[in-house]
């Protein structure tokens, strides 16, 4: 599974960083990118849904592969 | 004004938020508009449309440049004031930047801000706000009984944000004062409006002076040296940014924990559950914001657009309603529940789009910490008075008195 924020759509609600800090870095302004060049290991897949259905922007995403 | 005041008789043509009994329970109108209209309408209080549906809020922030936030108060300034506010942003620029701001000019306001309010900047006030509980409990624990509005959710966010900006946390009262000058009695009242309005500039414009002479590490501070497109700020826009930053997270984040509070002596299961697992913290309080969610913002429309199927007509106001959007079905499965436990939460209680409340880790900060202290203080408590409690409107919802015994 991987991910990606849309910096575009981020406007540093920081859901994704709350709900799955290892997945998430911040910014000095507190904008998310994704860590780890957005790949999420397997135990971390369900934190990774919850990012993506708590962002109000609709900013985190799915990498389709 | 007394027209503005006259029982409604149609919602979507002429609604009025400050109406007693919408202001009490506003979600029975919203579920009505929501299917009705969408946008409705108003003549009242200057004019407005007003935006219920969770698609529509989120189409509407992203009107830009048609929609503008020039003027984001949902009810606009009127008479002296109007003109003194004019004249004053033909002079210096916008009025309150970053909010009253926008594009080009927004961003390199909200990323002067943002700094100050990243998580890992308001974890280090939690703390302070621990402690502030703590103490604000100690006065009132032995009694009984309290006002959980007055006596405790008021308390803690002037006093918080006070000491982020390095001025007097003991004046907390009087910042409250201010604020509710402003934002929640000046709303009718232009003339207290204009005098808050006053005091607030005055204070900040004081102290701005100060801080020129004696620098030091604080927010103020570093305003000053700060550069906007390569210029320093004037003092005007570094008053308006201080304005803004002590208006906006008191009697939001106030009115977030009271109403928290207030769910919870009024709803016995979820004040029960929430004693027993505080675990459920982190979900509950998104749950509570997406619920009880405070704030309206408004748009001043410049050109002429549609939104859902209306025509939105240029020269009046827009206002995004947040906490309608919230409780929209098409965007929440049981949306008109409390449910502590809901993990997928994509509410919009700060806004959404580049005015993003700046402030929300600082509120949701506060909130955790005041929930979670009084919980840990006082498990069991109920509304001693359901009658007594009473609700504030407009643009900032939320209990003002909320009597409870324990």
């Amino acid at each position: 599974m991987r991910i990606r924020v849309d910096s575009e759509k981020c406007e540093g609600h920081n859901r994704c960083k709350a709900l799955a800090p290892e997945l998430f870095e911040l910014d000095d302004y507190g904008y998310a990118s994704a860590a780890n060049d957005g790949n999420v290991p397997p135990e971390l897949e369900e934190k990774a849904r919850l990012a993506i259905s708590n962002c109000p922007e609709f900013a985190v995403e799915l990498v389709e592969e | 004004m007394s027209d503005d005041n006259r029982p409604v008789e149609d919602w979507a043509t002429d609604y009025d938020i400050f109406d007693p009994d919408y202001v009490k329970e506003p979600g029975p109108v919203w579920d009505d508009l929501r299917q009705r209209c969408p946008v409705a309408h108003t003549k009242r209080w200057g004019g407005s449309f007003m935006a219920t549906r969770y698609e529509d809020v989120q189409q509407a922030v992203r009107m830009v440049p048609e929609l503008s936030s020039r003027s984001p108060t949902v009810i606009p300034p009127t008479g002296a004031l109007r003109e003194e506010m004019i004249a004053e942003v033909k002079a210096y620029g916008s009025e309150n930047p970053p909010i009253t701001a926008d594009p080009p000019e927004h961003k390199p306001y909200k990323q002067l801000i943002l700094p100050f309010f990243t998580p890992r900047a308001t974890e280090t006030y939690r703390e302070f706000t621990e402690n502030l509980c703590h103490e604000l409990i100690d006065r009132f624990i032995d009694k009984g009984s309290c006002d959980a509005a007055a006596d405790y959710a008021q308390q803690v966010p002037p006093r918080v944000i006070a000491r982020i900006l390095g001025i007097d946390a003991s004046r907390g009262d009087e910042f409250t004062e201010w604020t509710r000058g402003v934002l929640e009695l000046g709303q009718t009242n232009p003339d207290l409006r204009m005098k808050y309005r006053r005091i607030i500039r005055e204070f900040f414009g004081e102290l701005v002076a100060h801080r020129r002479k004696n620098p030091s590490d604080d927010v103020v501070s570093t305003l000053i040296e700060a550069e906007v497109e390569g210029e320093r700020l004037n003092d005007h826009n570094i008053i308006g940014i201080c304005n803004l930053l002590l208006v906006a997270g008191i009697d939001t984040t106030w009115s977030s924990i009271g109403a928290s509070l207030w769910h919870f002596a009024a709803t016995l299961k979820d004040r029960q559950r929430m004693a027993k697992e505080p675990d459920l913290f982190p979900t509950a309080i998104e749950e509570l914001l997406r619920f009880y969610g405070p704030v309206m913002m408004a748009r001043k429309i410049l050109e002429p657009v549609t939104l859902g199927d209306t025509e939105l007509t240029p020269g009046e106001k827009l206002i995004l309603n947040f906490p309608a959007a919230n409780r929209d079905p098409e965007a929440f499965e049981r949306a008109d529940e409390v449910v502590l436990d809901r993990e997928r939460n994509r509410h919009v209680a700060f806004g959404i789009g580049i005015h993003r409340c700046a402030g929300s880790n600082l509120a949701r900060m506060e909130m955790d910490v005041a929930l979670r202290a009084w919980f840990e203080r006082i498990p069991e408590f109920e509304l001693s008075d359901p009658d007594a409690v009473t609700w504030a409107g407009g643009q900032v919802r939320g209990p003002r008195s909320i009597p409870v015994r324990f």
